[in-house]
């Protein structure tokens, strides 16, 4: 079961390719020539190097979000007709939960935080369990401060991790139960990625290209002043848009396991 | 890592057979660079297998205008399945495609990288041939399809919600730029009037149905720059509408907009005729979404009856955007510069390869 994850939510694009052996070759890019002009070749040269021919990946992965639109389009776009043309399942994964999975032996409440660029971020909360974590937040768009708070009254230990944490970095070194990941835990990888799909592969948990959709948490500026102006007020403060499981779903369904070999 | 690179050709002129493309070549086309998204299957760049379009102008309308983000949106969820309906539409499937062409500009940055993204990932798998496609040569080839005895030199008009040129096509990619706007693209002043005369988006064919009822010379609106060079403007036409409408509120909307489209009209077909005597075409052209405007097209075609030029004048459907017009200018482009790099990226103000 060969798996090529599509990874680029951020300003790093990569792909990976990997099975039962793990990850057989990954490539990664975090500043040249854009996600478009990069990933396809790049998906060409990680196969080259792991002697996959592409008619032998069974399954498409691929981060969905949150992240930035126009570098998530590529990826999916990408993995959409990939996946069309192999004729074979697709595998979504977030990108929250693709940073929370590398640092999952911390032991400790991890937080997962992409840069959603306007001085926001979009983020979740996991909690270790045994054999990694879970998610046990929603996948959410905060306001940093708003996200310091919130930590802050969690009282417990964390590890904050991703671009966003770290573009608003004084506000969460303040706290000394908050620890702040280094420079090498900002972007999701495309190696997470398919490690933590191969086992989602195994159990056949798959969508169709087609039914495959980006998470986007925000929705189109045109959109939200249209609707603005069509209910004649904003939404309630403080709200900026949310999906996902339930908040504080500890009862199994709410929450995401990105414990290794799923949960 | 990437494969040989083309991409620099992008604004040579189409050289017969540079490139060896066995025959039949089906080529699978996609379109997404405005607010249409196309998917097409045309065997050697004049046979349409099955054309796609699934067109987001209701997304839109509420806007009052193409929104980037909605649009770019939209061509991620409805990219797959019309793809899927173009292929199947066609009796094709990757293993008789013989190569994958994509829009790479001129157009919106996020909705052209969606398609651009795919085609090249569909040519990855089935080891064919990417053509990346300049969406204006595109639009020239659009009459190829309906009229593949068609005699160069031409003219063509290519008159849409972004562009208004005429070129003369002296040969395969062999094109010269005889005049465009310094303004509004005619396709914009049509929106906007439509809109200030309380039409609906979009406004060309808005107008075009209401003109029917109307009196085109009820309103005398100015022919700017009739006489002068092949250039055109359109923003003082749209002002004059606002000024006449201010003046005269109660009269009929439907004579405002036959004035106006007469007015449009006027100086499309006249400049048009004038290049393609000046550059002794033997044909004169039309392409672009306003080519689908009724008025213009009669006014074109009498035209070239009295002029003794070829007309060509596409379907509807083939005015507008559609994947089948990128196929067919895909297989040329392939047979004069062979395949692009997989590395090509989208290029949102990407020019007509014109001759020096
Ligand atoms: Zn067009």
């Amino acid at each position: 079961m060969i798996v090529l994850g599509i990874e680029t939510a951020t300003v790093q694009v990569g792909c990976a390719v990997g099975g039962v052996e793990g990850v057989l070759a990954e490539f990664h890019a975090a500043r040249g020539r854009r996600h478009a002009e990069t990933l396809v070749p790049a998906i060409q040269f990680v196969c080259q190097e792991a002697s996959i021919e592409l008619r032998e990946v069974s399954a498409v992965a691929v981060d969905i979000g949150p992240g930035l639109f126009t570098g998530l389009r590529v990826g999916i776009a990408t993995a959409k007709a990939l996946a069309q043309a192999l004729r074979v399942p697709m595998i979504g994964l977030s990108s929250l939960d693709l940073l929370a999975f590398a640092v999952r032996y911390t032991g400790r409440t991890v937080v997962a935080a992409i840069d959603a660029r306007r001085g926001e971020v979009y983020a979740a909360t996991y909690r270790p369990v045994p054999g990694g974590l879970q998610r046990v937040s929603d996948y959410q768009l905060w306001k940093p401060r708003d996200l310091v708070l919130e930590l802050v009254a969690l009282g417990t230990e964390c590890l904050v991790v991703g671009d966003g944490v770290l573009r608003h970095r004084a506000l969460f070194d303040g706290d000394s139960r908050i620890t702040v990941g280094t420079v090498g835990y900002a972007y999701p990888s495309a190696s997470a990625l398919v490690e933590l799909a191969h086992p989602r592969a195994i159990r056949e948990e798959f969508v169709q290209p087609s039914e495959l959709t980006p998470l986007y948490l925000r929705q189109a500026d045109a959109e939200m002043a249209w609707r603005k102006r069509r209910e004649g007020m904003g939404a309630p403060a403080g709200w900026t848009g949310s999906v996902g499981g339930r908040r504080n779903g500890g009862d199994g369904d709410g929450g995401v396991a990105v414990a290794e070999g799923g949960g | 890592m990437t494969a040989a690179s083309h991409s620099s050709k992008a604004g040579a002129a189409l050289a017969e057979g540079g490139w060896e493309v066995p025959s039949p070549c089906r080529v699978l086309g996609i379109e997404t660079s405005c607010d249409e998204t196309a998917a097409a299957v045309v065997v050697d760049g004049r046979d349409v297998l099955s054309s796609v379009v699934s067109s987001q102008t209701d997304l839109h309308s509420r806007f009052g205008g193409v929104v980037p983000e909605v649009a770019s949106r939209a061509h991620v969820e409805l990219l797959t399945p019309v793809v899927a309906e173009a292929l199947v539409e066609a009796g094709v499937d990757g293993s008789n495609v013989g190569a994958v062409a994509a829009t790479s500009g001129p157009g919106l940055i996020g909705s052209l990288l969606v398609g651009l993204s795919a085609a090249k990932a569909l040519a990855l798998v089935w080891d064919v041939p990417f053509v990346a496609v300049n969406h204006l040569e595109a639009h020239l080839y659009g009459a190829f399809l309906e009229d593949p005895a068609l005699e160069l030199p031409l003219v063509v008009m290519l008159v849409s919600g972004g562009h208004t040129m005429l070129v003369a096509m002296e040969g395969h990619g062999r094109y010269r730029l005889l005049g465009q706007t310094i303004d509004d693209a005619a396709g914009e002043a049509f929106d906007k009037v439509a809109r200030f005369l309380g039409l609906d988006y979009p406004g060309g064919p808005a107008i075009d149905a209401l003109a029917v009822e109307g009196d085109p010379k009820a309103a005398d609106f100015p022919r700017s720059m009739l006489a002068e060079g092949y250039d055109f403007s359109f923003s003082g036409l749209k002002t004059a509408v606002i000024t006449h409408v201010r003046k005269h509120p109660d009269q009929a909307v439907a004579d405002v907009a036959a004035s106006f489209q007469e007015a449009v009209v006027d100086v499309l077909v006249a400049k048009a005729r004038r290049a393609a005597r000046d550059v002794g075409a033997r044909g004169l052209c039309l392409a672009g979404g306003v080519a689908a405007n009724s008025r213009l097209r009669e006014r074109a075609l009498d035209a070239c009856i009295e002029d003794g030029l070829q007309a060509f004048v596409p379907n509807p459907a083939m005015c507008t955007d559609n994947a089948a017009m990128v196929a067919a200018a895909g297989w040329w482009r392939l047979r004069a510069d062979g395949p692009s790099s997989l590395g090509t990226g989208a290029d949102p103000n990407l020019r007509l390869p014109l001759l020096g």
